[in-house]
């Protein structure tokens, strides 16, 4: 890898125990390093949904997701930094605010961006940003010389633009020569 | 029907065709042990070590095309398997392991031979399961064995805690299609990538096939042979695609890469087209990726879709089933021909024979090469031969040519020593009418030599081939070359093999010169039993050619012709 990008990865996986660490296993085995790995549920009880950020080229990206198809549990997989697509991280961010002077800057830097202030006391403030990964980064740097005494992001989610979705409703196609038939699909 | 999941287990072998499984039994699957003595149907062979139930089960997998099973209990049974489960793993190779593990309440706890097998295993099987619910069982092993053999074969492992073995449900057997929305192997190429790979083996003028694996798992040596003769393209051949093509077809170059006839790779080299089909451009077929093949244009076709791009970037990727896609494009592969092409992979092949170590004067010596060569003609070339990992393997792969898919078994992605014996005592059992020949070296045979107690309790019939030179031969080849001789940890003392053999009940004769081997052939064939025949080889022999780790694929040490200097 000689160029190095962000590459984002998602996938629907199956909502199972295990199934995060079979994805996790994935990369420390290839030897991919990972930025970030968010997971929740979809609006399928089902169906998780994952949003993987790599430090990959993107030849490396097709890879990922390549081998991410592989696994049983992952149900579609799309490299979505290919196409156009709207990514977000959220942020918790605890500044010092023991003087004056803090809290004016903190407000003051906190409506330049899409942030609010969440709590507020006579020493500390919590900030929230919900922002693409690159303005939450510039947020925290700004916030840094007053006095940042805990950090939490979630980590990357992002969606593709537009009307092509990953497919969750994905029927297999019949291999075994019968008909789609009727037995139930347990312990999802 | 009120059955037990232990019963369950059974039900699902028997709906699946298992004939048999190997295994060893012990606390946590002794459930499972206990159900067998209702199913007879299924026979089980009680094997000396797990390692060794899980490189029959992936023999006579290779042998078949069918799954094999291999049964343990928990703990250090289940880890005993983890060689044999990754050495399955690395060749495609389909085999269901079924594990015991300690009952539900007590997993987590560090119970007695509480092992996470699950864990272990989860990067070097397909996929495996832990079965929690007794209700899941049935779907779960019918899920097993499809994944196992459909798609890129590969083993899949179910971990089935005691108390569910033991509880009981009203059983049915999940009759319909399995449904498993993430598992879809691919199938068939698209019209834009058939068009493209058309286009590109219409305008080739030095074109090359490389058929590896694939072809074998997926059946389709006819179309590869079809392809090969109508647009008259050289195939050349990787270690496990050995039988693709029969090693007698004229337009049949041999196998490639770090031990493989120079002509395959010089004709790799100079190719201005690679068609990859079911093979996955492994470190030892390539030698230096950046020098590799440099002027060709490359088709690659697996079924593995991660594979595609992998090691060698390749101008159309096409992911299916190699026979599906073969059969796709068939129709439209014009008639061609390339005579400069193949008379130039002809000059080299006679260069090579000119080498080869057959045409020297032996003075005495046996060599490894002759006992392979001789082994080739007496049993008419037409054995299924099982190997083990090193020199002895090469050397097979270079001296008994294969005329019929799935009559080479060998460990050759992990490279697993102690693969022989075992593989070849699974693979008599999916093949009992075929002459099966364990050929082995002196070291991989002592790590799994406790299977001949197996072969004789089961009264399986294997011929055992030992070429014995006392030192880990390919290990010792590489310190000639590029460790200044120094033979660290590899001179090797071995007992005395046939009085092993003889402590087993197990025939045995010792072959130290060349005009013995047809006999020791007739030997073998003479008895109903497992033979164990020990040729005792020269000891510093060496396989030419070679390409050496990380080298071009065009730069090989090779042996020279008679009468010429070694090469310095």
């Amino acid at each position: 890898m000689t160029e190095n990008h962000k590459q984002t990865v998602v996938a629907l996986v199956e909502n199972k125990p295990g199934v995060l660490n079979r994805v996790a296993s994935l990369f420390r085995r290839r030897n991919f390093n990972v930025d970030s790995l968010t997971v929740g549920r979809t609006h399928k009880p089902h169906i998780s949904r994952m949003t993987i950020v790599v430090d990959a080229a993107r030849t490396d990206g097709r890879r990922i997701a390549a081998n991410l198809f592989k696994l049983v549990n992952v149900i579609d997989v799309k490299l979505v930094s290919e196409e156009p697509y709207v990514s977000r991280d959220l942020a918790l961010v605890k500044v010092r605010t023991d003087d004056a002077e803090s809290r004016n800057a903190v407000t003051l830097i906190c409506e330049r961006y899409p942030a609010r202030i969440v709590d507020i006391g006579t020493k500390v403030a919590i900030i929230e940003i919900t922002a693409q990964e690159d303005i939450v980064e510039a947020l925290i740097h700004e916030l840094e010389p007053i006095g940042i005494v805990e950090l939490v992001r979630t980590g990357v989610v992002a969606m593709g633009r537009g009307v092509r979705i990953l497919d969750a409703d994905y029927e297999p196609p019949v291999m075994m020569g019968h008909e789609n038939g009727s037995y139930q699909v347990y312990g999802v | 029907m009120l059955l037990t999941g232990a019963e369950i287990v059974m039900e699902c072998l028997l709906r699946e065709g298992v004939e048999v499984m190997f295994g060893y039994p012990g606390g946590a699957i002794l459930p499972t042990y206990d159900a067998m003595t209702k199913y007879p149907q299924i026979r089980h062979v009680l094997v000396r070590h797990e390692q060794g139930a899980a490189h029959m089960a992936d023999g006579y997998a290779r042998a078949t095309g069918r799954v094999g099973v291999a049964i343990a209990t928990s703990g250090p049974g289940a880890t005993n398997l983890v060689t044999g489960i990754g050495t399955a793993m690395m060749d495609s190779s389909p085999i269901v392991c079924i594990t015991g593990q300690v009952p539900r309440g007590a997993i987590g706890s560090d119970a007695f031979q509480e092992i996470d097998i699950t864990g272990i295993t989860l990067p070097i099987t397909k996929h495996n399961y832990l079965v929690n619910d007794v209700r899941e069982l049935a779907y779960t092993i019918r899920e097993a064995f499809h994944i196992a053999r459909t798609g890129r074969p590969g083993p899949v492992l179910v971990d089935i805690p005691k108390d569910v073995q033991n509880e009981k449900i009203e059983f049915e057997y999940p009759e319909g299609p399995i449904r498993l929305p993430g598992y879809r192997p691919p199938s068939a190429a698209d019209d834009d990538q058939l068009a493209a790979a058309l286009e590109l083996i219409q305008q080739a003028k030095r074109p090359v096939i490389l058929a590896g694996h694939g072809i074998l798992m997926a059946g389709a040596s006819n179309e590869l042979r079809e392809l090969s003769e109508r647009a008259q393209i050289p195939v050349t051949l990787t270690l496990l695609g050995k039988g693709a093509m029969p090693e007698n077809h004229p337009l049949c170059v041999g196998m490639m890469g770090m031990h493989g006839a120079a002509a395959c790779n010089y004709a790799i080299q100079e190719a201005d087209l690679l068609i990859a089909l079911g093979m996955r451009f492994d470190d030892r077929v390539t030698g230096n990726l950046k020098t590799y093949s440099p002027n060709s244009r490359k088709i690659h076709v697996d079924i593995d879709p991660s594979e595609i791009n992998k090691n060698v970037k390749v101008d159309v990727g096409i992911a299916g089933d190699v026979r599906t896609v073969l059969a796709q494009l068939l129709p439209h592969v014009p008639s061609k021909q390339h005579p400069e092409w193949i008379t130039q992979i002809r000059d080299w092949q006679e260069d090579g024979d000119e080498r080869d170590i057959l045409h020297y004067e032996s003075e005495g010596k046996l060599f490894g090469a002759q006992v392979i060569n001789d082994l080739w003609k007496y049993t008419g070339g037409d054995a299924v031969t099982v190997t083990d990992v090193g020199q002895h393997q090469m050397l097979e792969a270079q001296y008994y040519p294969h005329q019929r898919p799935e009559t080479l078994l060998t460990s050759g992605g992990l490279g697993t020593m102690g693969f022989g014996l075992p593989a070849a005592i699974g693979a008599k059992f999916g093949k009992p009418d075929e002459e099966v020949w364990a050929i082995v070296g002196d070291g991989g045979f002592q790590m799994t030599m406790c299977e001949l107690a197996t072969a004789m309790q089961e009264g399986v019939k294997v011929n055992i081939a030992i070429l014995n030179n006392a030192f880990l031969g390919m290990v010792r080849q590489w310190q000639e070359f590029f460790y200044e001789e120094r033979y660290q940890a590899t001179p090797m003392y071995s007992p005395d093999f046939v009085k092993l053999a003889e402590a087993f009940g197990i025939p045995a004769m010792r072959v130290t010169s060349r005009d013995q081997i047809e006999e020791s052939v007739n030997f073998a064939r003479s008895h109903e039993t497992t033979v164990l025949i020990e040729y005792v080889i020269e000891k510093e022999e060496i396989v030419y050619p070679m390409v050496p780790a990380g080298a071009d694929l065009h730069n090989m040490l090779r042996r020279p012709k008679p009468g010429e200097k070694q090469q310095s």
